[in-house]
């Protein structure tokens, strides 16, 4: 039975809903407001939607952004999952447990440090800084986070069912490809649409490595904004909440349904 | 539980082209072992698996029965020895390029496929049209009964039909080695016993050779024509089940298969056909002589406990009888059977068949009885 929550619960619940989402709100609002002065509301309107159509620098640093996550994120999906991969299938090896910190270390390293070893990187390696050296740091940034989470749903992969598809005939290419590939592919799409949401918002990392020429989204707003506030920002800063809420909440959907019809296995798994 | 018809519709190649030759070698095992780091799990192990038999690996865990499996499917690549598959050297062929099919002891059903996906997936791997695929799919869950079931998900399924799903996905290539890991463990008894039957006659129908791992005596004695009992990586004998069971060669098998009375006991003298044995538990014992036993050789006597004849003592003890008095009688419905306790402490098991409904009331608890047995029921046991 469930109790009904008390009011201190709800209380709580709705401070911290504030806390969180208040800031975002009142970006969105604001971004619909006709004032050409932020803090001023003067009626609603798609103006500077209109206008944000028209700010080629604002456009071109969007589309630089949306390529630059789309590339880095298909990079990063196929190493991480080959990463992970490796990881589950080697089992239990001598220093095991140091290739698999340093798999996660980017999770918890600064993104500063990265940043600037990357840079360095780039510098003594005599690359041109530019859309592809961004490309390969949010790779490199990005895809321990698609082996984590290609890594808790190998956990408990049945390897048996390769070895049917090898009893069976087929090649390890045809196994990987018919069999594993496709039961593990809702936390490759999940990592992929996590790695592109990183890529999409990242600032520090890319303000680093990137150089003429491509300018990411954020380093474009986080620039003007130092210029001030302006009201095309909030439209378009609107603009990607909602592209990254929509990837978040399939990517969540894509793991639920995944571990619902794990459940509903294992609930006609009795036999009858 | 099988359709006859359809089993004719699948046209089997190898059954109708020639019908299996008793005697021809399908798979030879030369000599084969396999260690995982310092442990030898499968130990200098020959043994030829005849064209259409239906051999069982039986051992307890950790015997190497299912490495030893694993070798025949190519999973496991031996350290030494050889795999000759009707004379061609298979030894390190890797799975997907054997004529050898094998069921998982969990099934490994796939499953994002449907049923019939699941079936043809190995159909898939060949040059085949897809009109043939979906015949032989067709033909196959007609053979195990899961027609009108193609479309589901292995989730949905019971486990008896999931069981048979694994066993159409499998045959459906037409192996001509069939191997069968522990395939009845997942179900429950009754299922257990009904598949057993089902096993035996589709093993026989289709005279493909099956191989079968089972730490289940029982299960190996009703499906099994040849028994291969394995220890410790090692084969100890390898025979039809009723040989094993009354002619083991060694006393761990007559322990492990069935309920066995062992007496320890030296050769004291020779009444032609049979031996003389003096047991420290039992007294002089005659059994049938085996050949090489002389006198002062230390065997064992194995009795199974149905041999054994129970009766009232009535103070005279005849030759190879020993006498006690009952500890325990367990009533198990089509035998009973007895704990006797002999003078000098020693147990000793005997069975008896309920086949009347008796006026006379059996023997009861602390009653002196008599236990006797036929000399030529004795096993002498000399490892």
């Amino acid at each position: 039975m469930r109790k009904s929550p008390s009011a201190f619960n709800m209380v709580a619940v709705a401070l911290g809903l504030a806390f969180l989402y208040l800031p975002i709100a009142i970006l969105i609002i604001y971004s619909f407001n006709d004032s050409r002065l932020v803090p001023v509301w003067g009626g609603l309107s798609l103006r500077w939607y209109r206008e944000l159509l028209q700010n080629e620098a604002l456009l071109d640093a969007a589309w630089v952004s949306l390529r630059l996550a789309l590339v880095s994120a298909t990079g990063a999906a196929i190493l991480g999952t080959l990463a992970a991969l490796a990881l589950a299938r080697a089992g239990r090896f001598r220093g095991r447990l140091p290739f698999s910190v340093m798999i996660y270390a980017p999770l918890v390293m600064p993104e500063v440090i990265i940043g600037l070893s990357l840079l360095l990187l780039f510098v003594v390696a005599d690359l041109d800084r530019g859309f592809w050296t961004t490309a390969m740091a949010h790779t490199t940034l990005t895809m321990c986070f698609v082996t984590v989470i290609v890594q808790s749903r190998l956990a408990d992969f049945d390897w048996s069912l390769e070895e049917a598809a090898m009893d069976l005939g087929a090649t390890p290419l045809r196994t990987f490809l018919s069999i594993t590939l496709p039961l593990i592919s809702p936390a490759v799409i999940a990592g992929w649409l996590l790695a592109f949401t990183l890529s999409l918002d990242d600032l520090v990392i890319a303000s680093f490595t990137t150089g003429p020429g491509a300018t990411t989204l954020p380093i474009r707003i986080y620039s003007d904004v130092r210029l001030g506030v302006k009201p095309e920002i909030n439209a378009i800063c609107t603009l990607m909440i909602g592209a990254v809420a929509v990837l978040v909440i399939v990517a969540s959907l894509l793991s639920k349904r995944y571990s619902m019809s794990q459940e509903h296995k294992g609930a006609l798994g009795a036999p009858m | 539980m099988l359709s006859d018809n359809s089993a004719e519709a699948m046209g089997v190649e190898c059954n109708r082209a020639a019908p299996p030759q008793a005697g021809r070698v399908l798979l030879g095992i030369e000599n084969v072992t396999k260690r995982f780091g310092g442990l030898t799990a499968v130990d200098g192990v020959s043994l030829d698996i005849m064209q259409g038999e239906f051999l069982a690996l039986l051992g307890p865990s950790g015997c190497g029965k299912t490495t030893l499996l694993r070798m025949l499917a190519g999973f496991e690549k031996p350290d030494e020895g050889r795999l000759l598959l009707e004379g061609r050297d298979i030894t390190a062929g890797p799975p997907y390029r054997r004529p050898v099919n094998m069921m998982f002891q969990s099934y490994a059903l796939f499953p994002h496929l449907t049923v019939a996906g699941n079936v043809a997936f190995g159909l898939r791997q060949e040059e085949l049209s897809r009109r043939d695929i979906d015949a032989r799919v067709t033909d196959i869950l007609k053979v195990v009964r899961l027609e009108g079931l193609g479309h589901r998900r292995p989730n949905q399924l019971s486990g008896g039909q999931r069981q048979r799903v694994a066993l159409a996905r499998a045959l459906v290539k037409r192996p001509k080695l069939f191997l069968l890991d522990e395939p009845l463990a997942a179900l429950d008894k009754k299922l257990r016993e009904e598949t057993q039957s089902e096993l035996r006659e589709l093993q026989r129908r289709l005279g493909v050779t099956f191989v079968i791992v089972t730490h289940d005596q029982e299960e190996a004695m009703a499906m099994a024509s040849r028994i291969a009992v394995m220890n410790e990586g090692r084969i100890v004998q390898v025979a039809p089940p009723a040989e094993i069971y009354e002619q083991p060669n060694s006393r761990w098998i007559a322990q492990f298969i069935g309920d066995v009375n062992l007496f320890e006991a030296r050769v004291i003298g020779d009444a032609s056909p049979y031996l003389v044995a003096e047991s420290a538990v039992a007294g002089p014992l005659h059994a049938l002589r085996p050949g090489g036993v002389s006198p002062g050789t230390d065997i064992a006597i194995a009795v199974r406990p149905e041999k054994i004849h129970i009766s009232r003592a009535t103070g005279k003890l005849p030759a190879n009888a020993i006498s006690g008095v009952v500890a325990d009688v367990g009533y198990l419905g089509d035998f009973s059977l007895y704990k006797v306790r002999l003078d000098n402490g020693a147990t000793v098991k005997a069975a008896v068949a309920n086949v009347s409904r008796r006026a006379e009331p059996p023997p009861a608890l602390g009653e002196r009885v008599t236990l006797d047995w036929p000399a030529e029921s004795a096993i002498v046991l000399t490892r």
